[in-house]
């Protein structure tokens, strides 16, 4: 029995899920409800819909993220990325004679997917193959990337009445909203891709020890880079979302801080930010949490804008039960426990 | 069946070429001066200067301020005046103090992402305390204890509990926005006599030349920290932490001390930085100096300190917030150019300033 | 010789200290001892325990157990500032100076003369300077330290830790990167150092080296004691086989396979030959043929080249002279894949850094060569890959037998063979194994071994360093010996014995009776004249020709 509750508390999973389970808790408390779905006019309706369908960008982001993060790199441009697709998109559909129309959207779309497709590339270049660390190569996306943004809606807020492009943001299929759809997609996709390929095994493998992969015959370059683009286009598919939620492209504050946030689900998840062994699972968790945080502060009355207070209670939790030296601590007290409670212990 | 080679008697090193400069009179196979004075040696100079990894970026950064100055100047009428190049003083001393204390922290190999909300706390806390008629001298001091105290929080998270600056400090910066909003998700406005007087007082220079009290404040904390860097103890573990922690350790330098320290003096530097930005702006808002941290990040990378640390100057520094405050006065004067050109020229000369540091390390 | 010799009290006495790191027991109740004015020599062979000891004095490793005294006096280091307070002075193998900073503050850092609180930087240069010059060193000390050359750089450590007043001066691989005069250099400052008392560390992997300065050596040999000797009383061969040490598993059924064993030589079955491969500071251009079925001995010790000129070979690190055949192709390896491609395998000795993925699991560390060859989109069916991990775990007895066990957790001895499997997977043609059965215990140790001899049984080469060389002896065809970054014999492994290849390895004399070949060879040095001639004249490597390599196996 003690064995069993050893595992699961060993497991990368158990905080992530504790803490998850304890905010359902006070939800619950604070708001009987919180549980009940509805179906509306044959759309599901509810807090947990609202949870899933408002933390779906920072899932699909999170998502590229992690595996990002898993070669030991990290991507602070997704923001802007995101603000770059969502602009984008709007931009041709102002532009277009017809902007209502199916193609037009399909065209939007794809253009703005195929534009972060470069942007990752671009990243992954810097990092994979002119060796520049991670956190600066991106930062210089990060920085010029709200500017290009911006360059492309002239920085103007761009609203656009194309009905199929809202559809993405706020409509459903089958009662469930599209934007958990796709970050359902997306989740799948990247686990399919990575667990059943050898991807997964590279990434971590490169995440773990890069030079015993590079003597293993491992490519790390090709890799790399490969993994910075799926970032970049995770990162526009959340912005096209963000953007057509509102129908309004907004440069300046789409996507804002929304990398930290994708970051904060990858740590929670039980992904170590030194990189190595990833868990998408926990990466969902995460990012369960953090829009179920924004949730409770909301469902307890505080006042919303005051979550990131929480937040960074949450970061530091977090960091400070994955440092080693707590880990030391803890080892150390347990020892301790052990030996005052004598030989009897030793059976066992 | 056994063979033998031509056994060498015994470890024949043969002299590596380019090595016969130690030792003999040739004075020593330095960097920047050794070569003669020629037309070949000054190019052979300039170039050792401009890929020298000390000195290189910072030279760069300010060759090209004074060409972003002298462009502008070409094309404006009234851009070549005093007035102009002092109100990038006036403009930017918030932004001085906080690259200032980003320096030391980067210069560890660290990162601080807080400042911005740190500055926006700053604001709202003097603001909101003068509202309930807290007195300016002590209301200041406050500030600068508090954001010292968080700073100190930080840096024993990274130091004892080994987290990365870059997570650490994220955490800062969600507590210092979202106390922001506990504060008051308003702008609160500030009437205190004192500081209405100190925002709009004028030092003049002479000449219709003046300065504001900010950004005397703003040089004395420069050179103050000049001082620190170049002359101190701590200074210069500042800088051997950079080059490598590992070897500073073995030297016997107070590495945690030093480490933990840096971020203090970050957190104090944004929170004087904080109170200029309420001289400037007489209020406080939550939402106010969001990004400022990229901002001042940028200005530090341009004025020549190596993001990976060990390399680089205050001074520099202060160039880097210089060369973001013409190209920002030049787009105010061009007047059809629009803002975000900023922020792309911005990303532009991060990646020129990393591109050459990747170049001077593969020349090496 | 000197009154400063043989003083009544060492300066420093260190009992039974151990220390151990997860899995290892890196020191285990070692005796230490050095006397003022005298040069002391470390000797051992990787993973003897040398840097640990080191570290241990200086306060960087904390003893689990033992006492270390200094100047009769016990002491307890919590950290390298206190050792250096109490008079212990380092330089490092790895030059451990800051780049980024001016030479002169490399060396007075942490005591630099201050005035009115802020740094004396005219007196600092000053100061700096007489220290330089005191080293006969002419540079700027207000350049940057990174500017200099590793020679250069190292001497300034030697700047620093003279500065100190020290009681004791350790110098680990001082001279690695030096070459002839700047040795004669340092070997004089040495001198001075032990007039004034000064007691001296002098770590090196040159024999001839230690023989010159050292008065006194203690030899370590898997993290315990071998013993103290007088340098003078303790001849060089004697010296090497404290080191290497012998050990005593036998396999007598092995040795009588090995004899009978007959590679076939003709050029088709030669597999690999490298001609005249090499790379600039780290091994000299040198050649290896390697036959199909063949096992080639890697003999030298630590530094000798051995480890970097199978790294050429395993595309690891990239050749810049020479040429590498396989099956009589010339080809390029850039990187290991390449190798990989050409089945090629070389396991690392460094198993942490360098081999193991220590996150990964028993299957995935199994089978990850195999499925880099492949590349990501064909991933090795799950049920192959548990088949794969069985078939490895059952024929290479890898305990726990769980294929889902993470590595990092196994001992050392079924990491190793977690990597053997992971290289077997790719069916190699040539196996390359660097010290495959260091640190690791007599059982697993046996097992390597009989499996290297099935292997070449099947047709595949092996190359195979070790540094015992009962094992290197018991099962090779053919063993390189390898001294200085020169290969200095090669030889068939007929009639060899391990005080031969000793002597080999020692000062490059032969014992081997062959008068036909002997001839075509350089007379043999006897030991006294290496010593002579080593801090003097250095002779110019002279390699042997292809012709001569390729007559002999004809």
């Amino acid at each position: 029995m003690s064995a069993v509750i050893a595992r699961l508390v060993a497991s990368r999973l158990f905080w992530p899920v504790v803490m998850l389970l304890a905010l359902f808790a006070i939800n619950l408390i604070a708001f009987p409800g919180f549980f009940a779905v509805t179906v509306r006019d044959g759309h599901l309706f509810g807090s947990l819909i609202d949870i899933l369908r408002n933390g779906a960008p920072t899932l699909i982001i999170a998502v590229g993220m992690t595996l990002v993060i898993a070669t030991r790199g990290i991507d602070l441009s997704v923001g802007a990325v995101a603000a770059i697709s969502g602009a984008v998109a709007c931009s041709i559909i102002l532009g277009s004679p017809e902007p209502g129309s199916l193609a037009t959207v399909a065209v939007a779309v794809t253009v703005a997917l195929l534009i972060s497709l470069v942007l990752g590339v671009w990243n992954g270049f810097l990092v994979a193959v002119l060796g520049i660390q991670p956190i600066i190569a991106t930062l210089i996306l990060m920085t010029a990337g709200r500017g290009v943004a911006m360059l492309i809606t002239e920085g103007q807020i761009l609203t656009v009445n194309s009905p199929p492009f809202k559809f993405l943001g706020s409509g459903f299929w089958f009662g469930i909203p599209i934007a958990v759809i796709v970050a359902a997609v997306v989740f799948g996709a990247a686990a399919l891709i990575t667990r059943r390929t050898a991807l997964g095994m590279f990434i971590e493998s490169v995440g773990i020890n890069p030079e015993a992969s590079r003597q293993a015959g491992v490519r790390a370059r090709g890799l790399l880079i490969a993994v910075y683009t799926f970032c970049a286009f995770c990162a526009a598919i959340a912005g096209l979302i963000l953007t057509a939620n509102t129908a309004a492209a907004d440069a300046n504050n789409t996507g804002l801080f929304i990398e930290l946030d994708a970051i904060l689900a990858v740590v929670i998840g039980g992904t170590s930010l030194a990189g190595g062994r990833y868990s998408l699972v926990g990466t969902l968790v995460g990012a369960l949490v953090i829009q179920t945080l924004v949730t409770t502060v909301y469902t307890v009355g505080i006042p919303p804008i005051a979550t990131m207070v929480f937040k960074a209670a949450v970061v530091t939790i977090v960091c400070l039960l994955q440092s080693p030296t707590t880990a030391e601590a803890l080892r150390d007290f347990r020892r301790r426990l052990g030996l005052r409670a004598g030989k009897g212990v030793v059976a066992s | 069946m056994t063979k033998l080679l031509d056994a060498p008697a015994s470890p024949a090193r043969p002299s590596r070429p380019g090595r016969a400069g130690r030792g003999a009179s040739g004075g020593g196979p330095t960097g920047p001066g050794r070569t003669p004075l020629s037309a070949r040696g000054i190019a052979t100079g300039i170039r050792n200067l401009l890929t020298s990894p000390k000195y290189g970026p910072v030279t760069v950064t300010a060759i090209l301020f004074v060409a972003i100055f002298i462009v502008g100047g070409v094309r404006y009428r009234g851009f070549f005046s005093g007035q102009v190049f002092l109100n990038l003083l006036v403009d930017n001393s918030y932004l001085i103090v906080l690259a200032v204390g980003m320096t030391f922290v980067i210069l560890t190999g660290g990162i601080d992402l807080s400042v911005g909300a740190v500055v926006a706390l700053s604001g709202m806390i003097a603001a909101s305390l003068l509202q309930t008629g807290w007195s300016p001298g002590v209301v200041i001091p406050l500030i600068l204890v508090l954001t010292s105290v968080l700073g100190l929080l930080v840096g024993l998270m990274i130091h004892v509990f080994k987290v990365q600056p870059f997570i650490a400090t994220l955490a800062a910066m969600f507590l210092a926005r979202g106390l922001c909003y506990v504060i008051s998700q308003n702008s609160i406005s500030i009437t205190d006599a004192t500081f209405v007087e100190l925002a709009v007082a004028r030092i003049p220079l002479g000449g219709n030349l003046s300065i504001t009290p900010s950004v005397v404040i703003a040089l004395v904390v420069v050179a103050i920290a000049v001082w620190v860097l170049h002359a101190t103890r701590f200074g210069r573990t500042v800088y051997a932490i950079g080059g490598g922690e590992h070897s500073g350790l073995l030297m016997g330098l107070p590495v945690a001390r030093t480490k933990v320290l840096v971020y203090v003096i970050s957190g104090f530097c944004s929170g004087l930085a904080g109170v200029l930005f309420t001289f400037y702006t007489l209020s406080g808002y939550p939402l106010t100096a969001i990004g400022t941290e990229l901002d001042a990040i940028a200005a530090v990378v341009i004025g020549g300190t190596l993001l990976t640390g060990g390399y680089g100057f205050v001074l520099g520094s202060v160039l880097g917030v210089l060369v973001l405050g013409v190209i920002q006065t030049i787009i105010t004067f061009e007047g059809t150019l629009s803002s975000w050109w900023t922020k792309i020229f911005i990303g532009a000369l991060l990646l020129v300033f990393i591109l050459q540091k990747v170049l001077t390390a593969r020349r090496r | 010789m000197t009154h400063h010799t043989d003083p009544a009290a060492p300066v420093v006495e260190m009992r039974g200290i151990s220390i151990s790191f997860p899995g290892v027991k890196a020191l285990d109740g070692v005796d230490f001892r050095m006397f003022p004015g005298e040069v002391h020599s470390l000797m051992g062979e990787n993973g003897a325990g040398k840097s640990t000891l080191i570290k241990a004095l200086t306060g960087v490793y904390l003893i689990d157990s033992g006492t270390i005294a200094l100047a009769g006096e016990q002491v307890a280091f919590s950290g390298p500032a206190q050792a250096q307070a109490a008079g212990i002075s380092t330089v490092y193998q790895e030059v451990n100076l800051l780049p980024n900073l001016s030479v002169a503050e490399n060396i007075m850092l942490g005591r630099e003369p201050r005035r009115f609180g802020a740094i004396d930087w005219r007196a600092m240069r000053r100061r700096s300077a007489e220290l330089l010059a005191g080293l006969n060193l002419d540079i700027d000390p207000g350049s940057l330290l990174g500017d200099h050359s590793l020679a250069v750089q190292q001497l300034i450590a030697i700047a620093r830790a003279i500065d100190v007043q020290a009681k004791v001066l350790i110098l680990d691989e001082p001279t690695s990167s030096l070459d002839t005069d700047e040795v004669a250099e340092l070997f004089r400052v040495i001198r001075s150092l032990k007039e004034q008392g000064v007691a001296i560390l002098f770590v090196s992997h040159f024999l001839d080296q230690v023989y010159e300065i050292c008065d006194r050596l203690t030899v370590l040999r898997n993290g315990k004691l071998v013993g103290e000797y007088l340098v003078e009383e303790l001849l060089r061969i004697d010296l090497v086989q404290k080191m290497i040490g012998k050990e005593l598993t036998t396999l007598d059924d092995l040795e009588q396979r090995a004899r009978s064993v007959v590679v076939d030589e003709s050029d088709a079955a030669l597999f690999v030959n490298a001609a005249k491969l090499g790379r600039r500071g780290a091994i000299h251009p040198a050649d290896l043929p390697i036959a199909a079925g063949e096992v080639v001995g890697l003999a030298g010790l630590l530094g000798s080249g051995r480890t970097e000129f199978a790294r050429l070979l395993g595309g690891i690190d990239r050749a810049d002279t020479g040429e590498l055949t396989v099956r009589g192709k010339a080809i390029k390896l850039r990187t290991p894949r390449q190798a990989i491609s050409h089945r090629i395998a070389f396991s690392s000795e460094n198993r942490r850094d360098e081999g193991i993925v220590g996150d990964l699991t028993v299957r995935d560390n199994i089978v990850l060569a195999l499925q880099a060859d492949r590349g990501w989109f064909r991933p090795i069916p799950k049920r192959k890959q548990d088949e794969l991990a069985q078939s490895y775990i059952q024929a290479l007895n890898i305990r726990p037998g769980n294929p889902d066990a993470l590595v990092r957790n196994l001992s050392g001895g079924n990491q190793q063979k977690v990597l053997l499997a992971r290289w077997l997977a790719i069916a190699p043609r040539l196996l390359i194994l660097d010290e495959p059965t260091r640190g690791i215990d007599i059982g697993a140790k046996a097992e390597i071994q009989k499996l290297v001899f099935t292997l070449a049984e099947n047709g595949m080469s092996v190359l195979f360093i070790s540094a015992e060389l009962e094992e290197v002896l018991r099962l090779s065809h053919r063993i390189v010996v390898l001294r200085d970054r020169h290969v200095v014999a090669d030889l068939e492994n007929d009639g060899l014995t391990v005080d031969s290849l000793l002597a080999l390895i020692a000062d490059g004399s032969v014992s081997v009776e062959e008068p036909g070949e002997a001839d075509a060879a350089a007379p043999a040095v006897t030991a006294g004249a290496a010593v002579a001639a080593s801090a003097t004249a250095p002779a110019p490597p002279t390699a042997p020709t292809t012709d001569e390599t390729e007559g002999g196996r004809r």
